[in-house]
């Protein structure tokens, strides 16, 4: 199997790697390029763990090969706070306690953001529509809903 | 395995065509990457057909749409134009997935996928959508109902990809509608799902209708009889009885572990009794729609 | 270790802070079990069973490792078998050694340089198998004539004459039977089953260990406990534990399934012959296929009850399988049974029956969620029959204090009358509901734990502190730790810096189950506090020259008792910690115990739900729980234990299974056919915490994280058999199962 160059954009910064034609950005990031924000929980897109987006959508990088990266642009986890700024989702879901072992909370993370982009003032039924993707076991998801919720409106009186 | 970006359709069928291994091509790759993850799938070339141009454009034509082969399922539900004229084909392509495969997934790649339960192809084929094949030997049109040819097969031979799915025009006073079943709300796999799509006179009678079936058989079924058993009624209470009816008899569904024959037989007839109510009245809301211009 | 005071006034206990490893975990910065590297590093991987039962006749191994690039093989000939039964089954669930037990069981492991060589290696290795009948169901695995598991394996005190596969057998309860039952104006008995469920964390296991040529080794894991997966490892490997450091990752989610070892053993060997370190991370298949589902179940209960709702007299026999090895966990199911009820005449008698499953480890009560809603569904159909309220019955028949448990011993001060005057003054409880909708109840009970627990407590020269706990942080412990010492201490919260020590840096502390954390850690935490305090007493003492018993701590400083022990200014933990250098060094607090008086816990959950006619969908319309928290130390998380306890609870009643072929292997290893609740599903769920004082913990705190998952299975078993009419007797309650109940 002969390994592909890639130059991509992730969070902004210019990235280069190599990575075999079958390797999925997931593993890309983590293994390669040790952004181990995202989390491998299926592998199968059935967790959302992984999520990121790719030049804006909303993906799971199990199911993106690391191929599909060159000249696009990736923003992971790593990439959301600015520089020592937590984004409002962050700071919602730690003063909301929107997370107990916090293993789902970077996919869901980048999904809500995803979310509020497209829906500033979402519903609690459209929040848990769109995270329907985003499996979380330990908290039932009450605490997840809220959170965003509160970001959503701290964002929009922003 | 090789992994290779075609910049046009032939160029993705001549790779296709000369590779002596086992070849995919690549749109969203959402089922794609999870049979490959599976380890039931050993892929030799990947032909990505992402940037061939037009691939990814909504144009258009002749009245309906033509949808590219590699246009998300996000991008397709935010066509402002295809949402008003095919509100159930976009409800069916809207609920394959998560937000997250939706920013990926294809109703193309759905159909190519081959699988029973796909949710874009009762809809699909309810709408009488045609579908645009590429090939060494050049572009044809086909019935999207011609494509399924059983669980994880398609009539397409290895060279051919689908490069456009048009959704034709419509009359009057018509209206489409999807429901699935799944034991959640959302992520799973449809146990029985029903497409309904049909045109009204100016009474409110059925003048014209196609009703779609899936996960009920080895591919989707399209049940004239169910059909015919609403066309001339104004789906009064014995007319959906007996398009229930119909919808159970050509049923021949699998016991699995997502539902039994049983079950998916009894709810492939509620679901298109509801999804021919839901028609119904998307159909006489665009004819008042249309009225008020 | 009593409580300090019944009515106690808190400055910090009871807030809701930020959690320490918050940053952390919204940044993608922390570092869980697959996140761990290290130089030079392999890739393993395992090999596993295809079949459901197999004699393993032979493995060739020769041309896997002739692949460049593979380092090392190993097979169940590397493990030496272990004498004790206990570790044999531990170690032959990581690695089969003469026979498959399961679909996914652990045949063959390497180590290669990377993972698609690893995965080549996999395939090239040959295993013959002769494929055995065999057993998933726990009915067929009772009776003569089944395929057996494996032999020899009952304890002495199952009888005679049951088919080998029963290895457990137990009996609780109290009272005559038939004196009980004969007062009875009506006596119904059901039988119930239900499926086998995983506890579904999102984080596969993962591991890293490293083995070096002198005999030690580092092992990197995602654990609910460092030290259990020491002791285990050791044994394994055959190593002391003083050369195997085990460091904790953050756990991403275990509800039990990470008590014990899957992959570690499998990690080390391959280190070990290798040389190299070793990377182990689970694909979510694996963790399904190979990992700890809970038992899966079949029971018949029994229960009379008068006219007006005394409940005369109680009978369950619960027959459990937990999977291929044997397992002792009906014994917690016969014991919880009726524990909520005060009953003159009740009798448990609970079975293991081995089956060709993997094997089951802990899932967040086990034991008693199976055995309690079909104790709890009987109450309720008893309730319909006899035109009584659900809740006036159970307040009717309530445990209490001084009532005689159905498992021996007698309560202490519990909270199940009050968590049940709770529910019944909610407003849910009397709402309006409309058509095919039901309206379920059920109360839950969970035993709670203490254990083996030990804390360091370190007083900074900057006036700060760290505290040193041994127990994986699973859902917000360090937060409820430190706010405890910050208590004690009279100091502010983030002052306070608590982290989870490796094996070597604290003695051994029991594995994070039994929903023991906050309360044994907690208790050790404020003794190790109130030792700190007592040697920063002595310094102030010596600096005023008075005696130690005439200083008192106040507000985080040391204080003169009183008027005769002299006017001194206070001197604050600041000043005592910075002047500490030249007042006899370094000040720390110490606390050692095997924790006894966890406290029982009761919950009572209510539930609406509403059912559709045509396809036996069931859509969960309001959850509310209400449960005694003792103590709730850091409410926001202890709602969240509530919370994720009920939708753990709700998957299993609804759609949560494993599905078995006829081949035995398993169906749906996956996220998409294992259907655990998503957000879409659920609708909030309220939470009500009542805080009856656990006597036993200073603060009066009890568990609270298992006791929630018990109740959802009874409580929406009994709203959907009251809004469809017909009463289930099976979970997970799935849309066909509904409705072939509905077309009778």
């Amino acid at each position: 199997m002969k390994s592909l160059h890639i130059s991509t954009t992730i969070n902004g910064d210019p990235v280069e790697f190599i990575c075999d034609p079958d390797e999925p950005l997931l593993d890309v990031l983590r293994n390669r390029l040790h952004l181990t924000g995202a989390k491998e929980g299926c592998g199968t897109g059935d967790c959302g763990a992984c999520s990121v987006t790719l030049n804006g959508r909303l993906v799971c990088s199990c199911l993106v090969l690391g191929a599909e990266a060159q000249r696009a642009e990736i923003t992971t986890i790593e990439g959301m706070a600015e520089g020592d700024q937590l984004h409002p989702l962050q700071r919602a879901f730690i003063d909301g306690a929107a997370f107990q072992c916090g293993v789902c909370t970077p996919g869901i993370l980048v999904a809500a953001k995803a979310l509020l982009e497209k829906n500033p003032s979402p519903t609690d039924e459209e929040v848990r529509y769109w995270l329907a993707g985003n499996l979380c076991r330990c908290t039932g998801y009450d605490k997840i809903i809220a959170a965003v919720q509160v970001a959503a409106a701290e964002m929009r009186s922003a | 395995m090789r992994y290779m970006t075609a910049q046009s359709a032939s160029a993705a069928a001549m790779a296709l065509a000369e590779e002596p291994g086992k070849s995919r091509v690549l749109a969203g790759g959402t089922d794609l990457l999870v049979q490959m993850k599976a380890g039931n799938l050993t892929v030799d070339l990947v032909v990505d057909i992402k940037h061939i141009p037009g691939i990814r454009d909504i144009v258009p034509e002749a009245g309906g749409f033509r949808i590219g082969a590699a246009v998300a399922n996000a991008e397709l539900r935010e066509h402002a134009g295809v949402c008003q004229q095919w509100p159930g084909v976009i409800e069916a392509a809207g609920l394959i997935g998560s937000t997250q495969v939706q920013g990926r997934s294809t109703i193309a790649g759905n159909l190519c996928n081959g699988s029973p339960a796909a949710d874009s192809v009762p809809a699909l084929v309810a709408a009488d959508a045609v579908v645009r094949v590429a090939g060494p030997d050049g572009t044809h049109d086909v019935p999207v109902l011609d494509i399924p040819a059983g669980p994880g097969k398609t009539t397409l031979n290895k060279a051919q990809i689908v490069t456009s799915i048009l959704l034709p025009a419509r009359p009057a006073r018509s209206g489409d509608a999807y429901l699935r079943f799944i034991p959640r709300t959302e992520m799973d796999i449809a146990v029985a799902s029903a497409a309904v799509n049909l045109t009204l006179d100016a009474t409110g009678t059925v003048t014209a209708a196609r009703v779609a079936l899936g996960a009920v058989a080895p591919k989707v079924v399209l049940v004239e009889a169910a059909a015919k058993a609403i066309i001339g009624t104004k789906l009064e209470d014995a007319a959906l009885s007996a398009l229930a009816q119909a919808c159970e008899a050509a049923c021949n569904p699998i016991d699995d572990k997502r539902g039994t024959i049983a079950f998916r037989t009894s709810t492939a007839g509620v679901l298109a009794r509801r999804a021919a109510k839901i028609a119904y009245d998307r159909a006489q809301g665009s004819a008042n729609a249309g009225a008020s211009k | 270790m009593a409580l300090d005071q019944a009515k106690r006034e808190f400055r910090q206990v009871g807030t809701r802070p930020n959690r320490p490893d918050g940053v952390d975990k919204v940044t993608g910065r922390a570092q869980y079990g697959a996140d761990m590297t290290a130089p030079g590093m392999l890739t393993g991987a395992i090999l596993r069973s295809p079949h459901a039962h197999a004699r393993i006749v032979s493995i060739d191994t020769s041309a896997a490792e002739a692949i460049a690039g593979v380092r090392a093989v190993v097979t169940g000939v590397d493990f030496t078998p272990q004498e004790d039964n206990f570790l044999r089954d531990v170690q032959e669930n990581c690695m089969a050694r003469d026979k498959a037990l399961y679909d996914g069981h652990a045949v063959a492991a390497v180590a290669a340089t990377s993972p698609a060589i690893a995965k080549a290696a996999l395939k090239a290795i040959k295993v013959v198998y002769e494929v055995l009948p065999h057993v998933t169901d726990v009915d067929a695995a009772v009776k003569p004539g089944a395929p057996i598991v494996q032999a020899g394996r009952a304890l002495e005190n199952v009888p005679a004459g049951m088919s080998e596969n029963v290895t457990n057998a137990c009996e609780f309860g109290h009272g005559d039977l038939d004196a009980g039952f004969a007062k009875a104006d009506l006596v119904i008995e059901r039988s119930f089953k239900t499926a086998a469920t995983h506890q579904g964390y999102i984080e596969p296991h993962a591991c890293l260990a490293s083995f070096t040529a002198d005999g030690k080794a580092d092992l990197w894991c995602c654990t609910q406990g460092q030290f259990f997966v020491r002791t285990l490892c050791s044994a394994i490997i055959g190593m002391e534990a003083s050369q195997l450091r085990v460091t904790p990752s953050e756990i991403g989610g275990g509800f039990g399934g990470k008590t014990t070892v899957f992959i570690e053993p499998v990690a080390l060997a391959l280190s070990k012959k290798s040389g190299r370190p070793v990377k182990i991370v689970m694909t979510r298949d694996e963790v399904f296929k190979a990992t700890g589902p809970t038992v899966s179940s079949s029971m018949d209960v029994r229960i009379g009850m008068t006219k007006d709702g005394r409940i005369t007299a109680g009978e369950a026999n619960l027959r459990y399988s937990g999977g291929a090895f044997p397992c002792g966990t009906c014994d917690m199911g016969a014991q919880a049974a009726f524990a909520a009820y005060d009953v003159e005449a009740v009798r448990t008698y609970g079975w293991n029956a081995l089956t060709n499953r993997p094997k089951e480890a802990a899932y967040r009560a086990p034991g008693a969620p199976q055995a309690i809603y079909a104790v709890e569904s009987v109450v309720d159909e008893l309730c319909q029959k006899l035109g009584l309220d659900p809740l006036a019955v159970r307040l009717k028949n309530a445990a209490h204090k001084g009532t005689l448990s159905s498992y021996g011993p007698t309560f202490n001060e519990i909270g199940l009358e009050a968590t049940l005057e709770a529910a019944k003054a909610h407003p849910h409880y009397t709402a309006p509901l409309g058509p095919n909708q039901g309206r379920g109840l059920s109360c839950g009970f969970w035993f709670n734990f203490g254990g083996n627990t030990c804390v360091s407590l370190n007083i900074n020269t900057d006036g700060t502190v760290g505290v040193t706990e041994g127990n994986p942080d699973i859902g917000g412990s360090r937060a409820s730790i430190s706010l405890m010492a910050a208590e004690e201490l009279g100091i502010p919260y983030e002052n306070i810096r608590t982290i989870v020590a490796d094996t070597n840096s604290l003695g051994y502390n029991d594995v994070t189950d039994g929903s023991r954390v906050t309360f044994s850690v907690g208790l050790a935490t404020i003794k190790a506090a109130r030792d700190a305090i007592a040697k920063m007493k002595a310094r102030a003492a010596r600096f005023w020259g008075i005696d130690e018993e005439a200083v008192d701590w106040v507000d985080g400083a040391a204080v003169p008792a009183g008027p005769n022990a002299g006017k001194f200014p206070p001197l604050t933990l600041a000043e005592i910690a910075a002047t500490s250098p030249q007042t006899g060094g370094p000040i720390a607090g110490h606390y050692e115990v095997n924790v006894d008086g966890a406290g029982v816990s009761f919950g009572v959950h209510l539930v609406d739900v509403e059912v559709d006619p045509e396809t036996g969908a069931t859509k969960v319309l309001r959850y509310t729980v209400f449960q005694d928290a003792g103590k709730a130390v850091h409410p926001d998380y202890v709602e969240g234990q509530m919370q994720g306890g009920a939708v753990q609870g709700i998957g299993w009643a609804l759609n949560e299974e494993y599905i078995y072929g006829a081949d035995g292997r398993l169906q749906n290893p996956g996220f998409l056919d294992y259907r655990i609740p998503v957000a879409s599903d659920l609708p909030n769920i309220e939470t009500v915490i009542l805080e009856i004082p656990n006597p036993g913990h200073p603060y009066g705190v009890r568990g609270v994280g298992e006791t929630p998952i018990v109740p959802p299975l009874a409580a929406i078993a009994n709203a959907v058999s009251r809004a469809a009419g017909v009463r289930l007797t099976e979970l997970p309650m799935s849309p066909p199962r509904i409705l072939k109940a509905l077309k009778g």
